[in-house]
């Protein structure tokens, strides 16, 4: 049995298992992929580190020689009576404590014609290029909301596609309202202002309250409607663009499947995420359960590297240095600056017309989605999912889980928690059910 | 190395997964939906939403997006839920 299980080898999770193995603790890193770095280090084998940033970071936390588990999925967490198994896809891990740092995933909002071919999320886009060294297409729009966008149009560009715009949704220079969190974070603005000049090199224009409000197409897309935006996002004029491809992306969802899994206490966030609820030692409600990175607010990787490392010395029984603490609580200030900036405004519900999907998964439309709303008095999102069926699909309502909530009515962390819960996080086979053995680290 | 893609021969490099290949070889959509018979390709890239779903070596459901392309593989486009 491990002492620590770290579910998650992004940065979060890397620096978490690098504390507390330094702090003489047994430690098993556990991922789904094939390794280490998650979606913020997503690379390939024998990948320099061109375009990636704090990649000096990766090479010396994976340096640290660690029981990494590459390719396993985690399925499914349970407590038992001395400590955690821990259920994959290549078997079971046992460990005395956890240390969680699952990541999150873009956040989604449904428009006309989003389920084209050739409409991608930003964060699928980014992985396609950083993992696979493929860019989505030739002639890209990048669109949504959030700090996200610039590295994936920057990326996009550098690689050779054809950029046409930046269409941020939103109003950044709302960042200025926000003086001591900017600040004291200075190097997160450079990072900015390093992707805008490689934007400005490629001749590539940033918009703002500017976005894709529909994508147009047969069998894939060929062009977009831009809507330029009022502030609360209703599209006050609109022109047509044509393009091979969108990358598009509002946010990020954390992905909570093992903490609810657990019965971990959450609240929501100033973004509208759903996130699960840490102390100042990173430790969740549950006893010997530790948070780091996205899964307890959505903050950027450098926040994820500091939560880490306190997760991971907090769970080995070391008191961190208190330059960490401040580090975090500057980092966390800056990260609700960025969240309060980019909001998601409720004008977006305006583009859907009746026939637009909520649901990829059992393509369900917005019409039913508004009927069991309208017409059958539906007053939370489970009971939209129950009615309309969002949700009820391969994704288990991960892709339009916050759209289903938002649609249902003012969004709650009891509705969010509704649609987050997930018994079996991964598709499992009856056949690897059947095969489970416990490995002894 | 190569792997088949409805009977094409389709490039890709090491460890690169089967939804990449078919991105670089310029496929956008292999997969359609269970009701609308809607094509679908991918969408999230990191395993999340199941849209970019393939038959790989007769096993239907596999993530494009995640599952990595092996020497001879034969690869399928996939109607609905790939069982007929």
């Amino acid at each position: 049995m491990a002492d620590i299980a770290v579910l998650g080898a992004g940065p979060a999770g890397l620096a978490a298992a690098v504390a507390a193995h330094r702090a003489g603790a047994r430690v098993t890193l556990v991922d789904a992929g094939p390794r280490v770095g998650g979606q913020y280090w997503r690379h390939q084998d024998g990948d320099d580190g061109r375009g990636h940033h704090l990649w000096s970071t990766l090479c010396r936390l994976r340096e640290v020689p660690l029981d990494f588990r590459p390719h396993h999925a985690i399925w499914h967490v349970e407590r038992t009576g001395d400590g955690f198994v821990t259920h994959t896809s290549a078997g079971e891990i046992t460990s005395q404590r956890l240390v969680i740092a699952a990541g999150a995933h873009d956040r989604q909002l449904p428009f006309p014609g989003w389920t084209l071919p050739g409409v991608f999320t930003a964060g699928g886009a980014q992985a396609l290029l950083k993992g696979q060294g493929v860019a989505a297409g030739d002639r890209v729009v990048v669109a949504g909301t959030g700090p996200f966008l610039l590295p994936v149009a920057a990326g996009l560009a550098e690689a050779g596609a054809r950029v046409l715009g930046v269409y941020e949704a939103g109003s950044p220079v709302g960042f200025a309202r926000h003086p001591a969190a900017v600040l004291r974070n200075a190097s997160r603005i450079t990072e900015g202002a390093a992707y805008l000049r490689v934007l400005r090199r490629h001749g590539i224009a940033f918009h703002t309250r500017k976005t894709v409000v529909a994508a147009h197409g047969d069998d894939q897309v060929r062009a977009v409607t831009l809507g330029s935006l009022d502030r609360d996002w209703h599209v006050v004029a609109t022109e047509d663009v044509e393009c091979d491809t969108v990358a598009v992306g509002y946010g990020f969802t954390p992905q909570l499947e093992i903490p609810l899994q657990l019965g971990c206490d959450t609240h929501l966030d100033v973004d509208g995420s759903l996130v699960a609820t840490a102390d100042d030692a990173q430790r969740a409600s549950v006893p010997g359960v530790y948070l780091a990175g996205e899964v307890c607010g959505v903050g950027g990787a450098r926040l994820s590297l500091m939560e880490g490392e306190l997760a991971g010395l907090h769970a080995a029984g070391v008191v961190p240095d208190k330059r960490i603490v401040r580090r975090r609580a500057a980092l966390r200030a800056f990260a609700t600056a960025m969240h309060r900036t980019y909001p998601v405004r409720p004008g977006w519900q305006t583009w859907l017309d009746d026939d637009t999907l909520v649901c990829r998964c059992e393509e369900v439309p917005a019409r039913d989605v508004r009927r069991s709303v309208v017409e059958l008095g539906a007053t939370d999102p489970r009971a939209v999912k129950l009615l309309a069926r969002p949700g009820m699909g391969l994704c288990q309502g991960r892709v339009c889980g916050y759209a289903t909530a938002c649609l249902a009515g003012p969004v709650t962390a009891a509705g969010l928690r509704d649609l987050s819960a997930r018994p079996i996080a991964q598709p499992v086979t009856l056949g690897s059910l059947a095969e489970q053995h416990v490995e002894e680290p | 190395m190569s792997f088949l893609f409805d009977g094409k021969e389709i490039a890709a490099d090491a460890s690169q997964s089967i939804g990449a290949a078919l991105i670089a070889a310029g496929y956008r959509s292999w997969h359609t939906t269970r009701h609308l018979g809607a094509p679908r390709g991918i969408f999230c890239g990191i395993g999340i939403c199941f849209d970019c779903l393939v038959i790989v070596n007769g096993r239907p459901n596999q993530r494009a997006c995640l599952t990595e392309a092996r020497d001879g593989d034969e690869v399928c486009a996939q109607e609905g839920t790939g069982h007929g």
